[in-house]
């Protein structure tokens, strides 16, 4: 459902978490249209209709199973990997059905990037961790890399704690520094959107918090969709936030009214804990 | 409204212990206040006196129930009516504290009455009717907190209005007593002490009336007008 059809207006007009709430417009880059998603025969996503906004947080959640990792993934159709996955419906990315036959996928993973609950560093130099997607999509030179390198690494508050190691091996940083080198990895190519599944759940509070903290800078210059299983998490840095449960979206609506007062008494058992 | 179990039992039975001792609190106020008015009308010094130093187990009731709803959010993090319940809790706390001051004020001015030697008290008659009507007022509410009742909360609201008309019935009866005779003034400021605290437990049994309505409908009603009010607490905009 769109945020329009199932909260009034005032809701509608979007809401940012800095505190202040301005009348938002809001801007649909994601919009799911009877989406529907097959594991071989199991019905695992079934007819989803979603519209996720940009400069927005939006959370998925739900208990193990329900669908919300396989509905994250299907956005940069990393499922393609699999023959018998298969999605139907419609995806839209700024108004353009990705699940078209004729989608440059690369292209489509470019601007919609991806990390994953464990941290991914290529094996090789941080410079080149981040350097390495940049150069299979654009023709940058030296200085031009440098700067990009850095601006990635900045923005993903890791600079200032890897500049003057930039020919060290991903690997040989810590839990959170390397997550941190993936999220950096991740908007270097300057996606559109940033896919976070479960990013934090292995890292430690302290690096979590970090992380928490730099999702909220990132928001702005980026459509940001997380799927988590820690619902205070969810509550801390969501925008929005997509319950879901057995491939079915329950309730979607505006983060702070869904954990004060959830329209659907099935969303309140679930964030209560009284699900089960 | 959420009735199932949490699949933490220990988190139900805090939650539990809370709402019992906020009930237990409530009882223990609306006895103060029965037995202040009561002292009052039969000159029972020893009553007084008794109601006067109870209060201090009214403090420690708000005090406790505070201390358990701030470790249950430290724990559990509480979400949706849960957070909403102990959000109320705290501020139905205040109220029934704030309605225990009034009880031992009245018991310390029935014995400022008694010391002057007074022996007639003026609208005393009233004064019961008032008394009795805060204390069915409150023990409403705490039976609407009990059932998790808005519709009955909601009706509480309505009913305090009745209860502000009586004490401005008695305001004036007291000036016009004092203008018959200038000898009732000391008498009647006292008697108009006690009656403006019993109008105030009628407005704390509205203010606890309006806490329900938020625990239970998720809509702070405190500065709404009566109409919507009403139309939250019977609201259709609640849960599927």
């Amino acid at each position: 459902m769109s945020l329009q059809e199932s909260a009034p207006l005032s809701i509608a007009v979007g809401y940012n978490k800095n505190g202040d709430h301005p009348p938002v417009e809001l801007n649909t880059q994601i919009a799911f249209r009877n989406f529907n998603f097959h594991y071989g025969k199991f019905h695992a996503l079934k007819n989803i209709n979603l519209d996720i906004y940009h400069s927005h947080v939006t959370a998925f959640i739900g208990p193990s199973g329900c669908g919300k990792s396989t509905l994250l993934r299907a956005i940069n159709r990393i499922y393609d990997l699999y023959p018998d996955q298969r999605a139907d419906g419609e995806l839209l990315l700024d108004g353009k059905n990705v699940l078209d036959k004729g989608i440059d996928i690369n292209h489509l993973r470019a601007r919609v990037g991806m990390v994953f609950q464990k941290p991914t560093p290529f094996p090789m130099a941080i410079y080149d961790n981040i350097a390495f997607g940049v150069n299979l999509q654009e023709r940058l030179s030296r200085t031009e890399m440098d700067d990009r390198v850095e601006w990635a690494l900045r923005k993903a508050a890791l600079w200032d704690e890897v500049k003057g190691i930039l020919k060290q091996s991903g690997m040989s940083l810590s839990g959170g520094q390397q997550q941190r080198l993936c999220i950096a990895r991740g908007i270097a190519v300057k996606p559109e959107v940033l896919l976070l599944d479960e990013p934090t759940s292995a890292l430690d509070p302290i690096s979590t918090m970090r992380i928490e903290e730099l999702i909220s800078e990132l928001k702005q210059d980026f459509t940001i969709v997380i799927v988590t299983h820690n619902m205070q998490q969810a509550a801390r840095i969501s925008d929005y936030t997509a319950y879901m449960y057995l491939g079915e979206m329950i309730e979607y609506g505006v983060t702070d009214q869904i954990f004060i007062k959830p329209q659907k008494k099935a969303t309140e058992d679930y964030i209560t804990g009284r699900f089960g | 409204m959420t009735s199932n179990d949490h699949s933490f039992k220990r988190y139900d039975q805090e939650l539990e212990e809370i709402r019992t001792r906020v009930l237990q609190m409530g009882g223990l106020v609306e006895l103060q206040i029965h037995d202040a008015i009561k002292a009052l009308s039969e000159f029972d010094l020893v009553e007084m006196e008794r109601v006067d130093k109870n209060d201090h187990r009214v403090n420690a009731d708000e005090v406790e129930i505070d201390q358990a709803c701030a470790l249950i959010i430290a724990r559990r993090q509480p979400t949706a009516i849960d957070l909403r319940m102990l959000m109320g809790i705290s501020k139905i706390v205040t109220d029934l504290e704030r309605s225990g001051d009034k009880a031992a004020l009245i018991a310390r001015k029935a014995k400022v009455i008694l010391a002057e030697g007074k022996m007639r008290i003026p609208c005393i008659a009233d004064i019961r009717e008032i008394g009795e009507m805060a204390v069915g007022l409150l023990r409403t509410a705490l039976n609407a907190f009990a059932r998790q009742d808005a519709v009955s909360a909601a009706a509480i609201v309505r009913e305090d209005l009745e209860i502000d008309r009586k004490f401005q019935a008695i305001t004036r009866q007291l000036i016009t007593f004092i203008m018959e005779d200038p000898r009732m003034i000391s008498i009647s400021f006292e008697v108009m002490f006690i009656a403006k605290a019993v109008e105030r437990i009628g407005d704390h049994a509205k203010n606890i009336a309006e806490q329900i309505i938020y625990i239970t409908r998720g809509t702070d009603v405190r500065h709404v007008s009566f109409d919507q009010l009403e139309r939250e607490a019977q609201g259709t905009d609640g849960q599927e």
